[in-house]
C-alpha cells in the first residue's frame, strides 16, 4: 500500500504542477512510513517540502496555499498528532467554500496514517475519523487495499473539496495483485462488496476490512456466508450500497477500531434503521474498540475487533 | 519623519511621524506620500469613523446581530491598508472595517457578516484581495502565511498583511505563523493592533515581553509604531512591504493604539476599562490629531474638512439604507456551498428543510399534506 500511495502522489505531482506535498519529514526522509519516498528528489524541494513541526500551521498554511491556487497534499505524521490542526480544519478548511458562497474552493488533502495494530506507543494508533465525519464540508476517505488507496488518493487530490484521507497503518505493508491504472481513478463515495454472502453483511473500512474478510472465511467454514461491504468513503457515505447489501442479507454487523460510543458505526446503524428497517431480521450490532483510551500495545489485541468478536456478533444476529 | 520621541507608553523605540506640535515639519518625500495622499488618508479615516459609528448604531437598533467597533483604531487600519498595493492581500480578523473600506469592499456586503446574512459577508474576497472575517482569534494569520508562501512559489511579488490584536499574540497560530514565515521567507506583514484590551483582559496580563520584540526570536524585524499616528503606521507598513517584496523578509508591526469602544456591542467596557485611561486616549484621538496637524500645516482648510464630513454623512446613510433594505438569503443556500456537488445525504436534508420552509410560508400546505 505504501508503494501504491507513493505512486498516486507521483502521478498527481506529475500531471498537475499545482500539486504540492508538505508535512513533517516528507522531504529527504520520504515520510516516517516512506509514503513520500523519492518525491522530493523527483519534483524538487519547492513542490515537496518539509515543514516545521507544527500541525495547526500545516493545515492553516495549506489553506493559504490553496487560496493562492495550489493543491496541497499535507501529511499529519500520525493520527494522534493531528489534533492541534483540528481548529484550522474545522473552523476554516471545512467552511471556506461555504463562507465564500462557493467562490473559493480549498482543494486540500490531509493524509492521516491511522488506527492501531502495529505495536506502537501512545498517540500512534488512534482512529479519529468520527471527528472529521461529523464536520460538515469535509470528505472523509478510508481505503482498505493498495489499489483502492492509489485510486482514491488520486481522486481525493483531484477533488475540488477538502478531503481527510485515512491510511490504515497496519495495512501499509499489504500487497495486492493488479494494475495501478491512473486513467480510471475511482470516484469518492462508492462502497464495494468485496465478498458476496447471503446470511449477514459485515460493514467495515480501513484495516477492519481485511479482518472482516478473514472472519468471513472462518464463518464460511462453519456454513455461514458473510457479505463484506467496504465503505471506502465515510463522507459522502454510499447510502445506496449500504441499504442494498442489507436488503439482500437482512442482517448486519459494523466493525471499526474506533471506540463504540458515537463512533462512525452508530451512523451506519442509524442509516440502516432509516433506509432498510423493513428488511432487518435482527438488530444491527457493532464490533469496535472499547470506550477506553487506545490501550498499550501489549494488550491492544484485546481492544481491536478480533475475528472471534466479529463471529460472535454474527452469531448473535444470525441466531436472533 | 522624526526619530522616536520619549514616549508616554511603556514601549521603547516607538516610531512616530506626526509631531505633537501641529506646526512641525514632516518630510513627505521620505514617507513616499504626496499632498493629495495626505488628504486621502484623512478622507478614508473620516469615512471609517462615520461608518463605524453608523454600524454601532445599526446594531443598537437591531439591524445588526453584533458589531465590534473599531473607534480609536482608524489610523492603524487606514494607514496600513493604504500602504499596500492593490495586488497585495489582506487577511483580517473581525474588527477591520476601516481596512475593508480602504480596499473598496462594499461595506453593506461586509456588514452582512454582522447582520448574520452570510458568514463571509457577501463580497468576493478575491476581487478585493481582502479575506473573509475570521473570528477564531489569530487563526487567519496562518492563511496569510500560506498565501504568501504560495505567491513566493509562483514568483508573484505580492505581500500578505494580516491583522490581529494583542490577545491573538497568545495564540499558537501567531507563533507558528511567525515561525513558518521566517523559515519559508514568506512575504508577510504581521500587523498587530495592540488596542490594550482583549475583551476585559489588559495587555499587561496577556504577555510580558513587548509584542514587537517577539519578532527577534523568529529572526525577522519587529517594529513598534504609534498606532494613532496614521503617517507613522503608513511608513512602518511601507517599509515592511518593501522588505517583504525584496526578499521575502516578514515584519511584525505592533501598532500601539486603544480600543475606545467595547470589544463588541455585546460587551460593557466600563466594567473594566478605567475611565481616566479612556479619557487619556480620547485626547489622542487619531482622527482629531491628524486633522489638527493637517490644518496646522496648511494642507487642508475648513472647506475640505466640511466636504469630507458631508461625504461621510451620505456614505454612512447609504450604508445604512443598504443594510436595512436587505433580507435573509433563501434557505436553499444553507446547503448549496457545503460541497461543490451536493451529496445524496445532504440533498435529502435540503429537501426536508425546503419542504418545511415552504410549509412555514404557507401553513395550509402542511394541513393539506396531512
Amino acid at each position: 500500500m505504501v508503494k501504491a500511495l507513493n505512486e498516486a502522489l507521483r502521478r498527481s505531482l506529475s500531471e498537475d504542477d499545482r500539486t504540492l506535498v508538505l508535512g513533517e519529514d516528507v522531504g529527504k526522509l520520504g515520510g516516517v512510513f516512506r509514503v513520500t519516498e523519492g518525491l522530493q528528489a523527483e519534483f524538487g524541494d519547492k513542490r515537496v517540502f518539509d515543514t516545521p513541526l507544527a500541525e495547526a500551521a500545516i493545515a492553516g498554511v495549506s489553506l493559504g496555499l490553496a487560496l493562492a491556487g495550489w493543491r496541497p497534499v499535507a501529511e499529519m505524521q500520525f493520527d494522534g498528532f493531528s489534533y492541534p490542526a483540528l481548529d484550522q480544519v474545522i473552523s476554516h478548511v471545512a467552511k471556506y467554500r461555504y463562507r465564500s458562497r462557493g467562490r473559493q474552493t480549498v482543494p486540500i488533502v490531509i493524509r492521516i496514517p491511522f488506527a492501531g495494530g502495529i505495536g506502537a506507543a501512545e498517540h500512534h494508533s488512534e482512529s479519529p475519523e468520527a471527528y472529521y465525519a461529523h464536520t460538515a464540508g469535509l470528505k472523509v476517505v478510508a481505503p482498505s487495499t493498495p489499489i483502492d488507496a492509489h485510486d482514491l488518493l488520486r481522486a481525493s487530490i483531484a477533488d475540488p473539496d477538502p478531503v481527510i484521507f485515512f491510511e490504515p497503518k497496519s495495512r501499509y505493508w499489504s500487497k495486492e495483485e493488479g494494475d495501478l491504472d491512473g486513467a480510471s481513478a475511482l470516484p469518492i463515495g462508492k462502497a464495494r462488496v468485496l465478498r458476496e454472502g447471503s446470511d449477514c453483511t459485515v460493514i467495515a473500512y480501513g484495516a477492519m476490512v481485511a479482518r472482516s474478510l478473514a472472519a468471513a472465511r472462518a464463518a464460511a467454514a462453519r456454513g455461514t456466508e458473510l457479505e463484506v461491504l467496504d465503505l471506502r468513503t465515510l463522507v459522502p457515505l454510499d447510502l445506496d450500497a449500504l441499504a442494498a447489501s442489507v436488503r439482500r442479507t437482512g442482517r448486519a454487523v459494523v466493525v471499526h477500531e474506533a471506540p463504540l460510543t458515537a463512533g462512525f458505526g452508530a451512523e451506519v446503524v442509524a442509516r440502516l434503521m432509516e433506509d432498510a428497517f423493513d428488511c432487518l431480521e435482527a438488530p444491527v450490532l457493532r464490533v469496535t474498540g472499547y470506550d477506553t483510551p487506545y490501550p498499550p500495545a501489549t494488550i491492544e489485541s484485546h481492544y481491536l475487533p478480533s475475528i472471534e468478536r466479529i463471529l460472535d456478533a454474527v452469531d448473535r444476529v444470525t441466531n436472533y | 519623519m522624526t526619530p522616536a520621541e520619549p514616549s508616554e507608553e511603556p514601549q521603547d523605540a516607538l516610531l512616530r511621524v506626526l509631531p505633537s506640535a501641529t506646526a512641525g515639519e514632516v518630510d513627505l518625500e521620505a514617507l513616499g506620500l504626496k499632498e493629495e495622499d495626505l488628504r486621502e488618508l484623512y478622507r478614508l479615516m473620516a469615512l471609517t469613523r462615520r461608518a463605524d459609528l453608523e454600524a454601532t448604531a445599526l446594531q443598537r437598533q437591531g439591524e445588526l446581530a453584533v458589531y465590534p467597533p473599531l473607534i480609536g483604531q482608524e489610523a492603524a487600519q487606514v494607514g496600513s491598508a493604504f500602504a499596500l498595493r492593490e495586488s497585495d492581500w489582506i487577511f483580517p480578523s473581525y474588527r477591520e472595517l476601516g481596512a475593508a473600506l480602504v480596499r473598496g469592499v462594499d461595506l453593506v456586503e461586509y456588514l452582512h457578516f454582522y447582520r448574520a446574512t452570510w458568514h463571509g459577508g457577501t463580497y468576493d474576497a478575491r476581487e478585493h484581495r481582502f479575506g473573509y472575517v475570521s473570528v477564531p482569534v489569530g487563526s487567519q494569520i496562518l492563511h496569510a502565511v500560506g498565501y504568501a508562501m504560495g505567491a513566493r512559489l509562483d514568483g508573484d511579488p505580492i505581500v500578505a498583511l494580516t491583522y490581529f490584536g494583542d490577545g491573538a499574540t497568545s495564540e499558537g497560530d501567531f507563533h507558528e505563523g511567525c515561525n513558518f514565515a521566517a523559515v519559508f521567507r514568506a512575504p508577510v506583514i504581521f500587523f498587530c493592533q495592540n488596542n490594550q484590551w482583549a475583551i476585559s483582559v489588559p495587555v499587561s496580563a496577556q504577555t510580558v515581553a513587548p509584542i514587537w520584540k517577539k519578532a527577534e526570536a523568529y529572526g525577522f524585524p519587529g517594529v513598534c509604531v504609534d498606532g494613532n499616528d496614521v503617517l507613522a503606521v503608513h511608513l512602518a507598513t511601507r517599509e515592511a512591504a518593501a522588505r517583504a517584496r525584496e526578499d521575502g523578509t516578514p515584519t511584525l508591526i505592533e501598532a500601539v493604539t486603544y480600543r475606545l469602544g467595547p470589544h463588541s456591542t455585546a460587551d460593557d467596557a466600563s466594567r473594566y476599562q478605567p475611565g481616566e485611561e479612556v479619557e487619556s486616549w480620547k485626547a489622542r484621538d487619531p482622527l482629531v490629531r491628524y486633522r489638527a496637524w493637517l490644518e496646522g500645516s496648511g494642507l487642508v482648510d475648513q472647506a475640505f474638512v466640511d466636504e469630507v464630513e458631508g461625504e461621510a454623512k451620505s456614505f454612512a446613510a447609504e450604508m445604512r439604507a443598504g443594510v436595512i433594505g436587505s433580507g435573509p438569503r433563501p434557505v436553499e443556500e444553507m446547503f448549496r456551498w457545503v460541497f461543490e456537488d451536493i451529496p445524496p445525504h445532504l440533498a435529502r436534508q435540503r429537501d426536508e428543510a425546503l419542504r418545511f420552509a415552504a410549509e412555514a410560508e404557507d401553513p395550509e400546505a402542511g394541513i393539506r399534506r396531512a
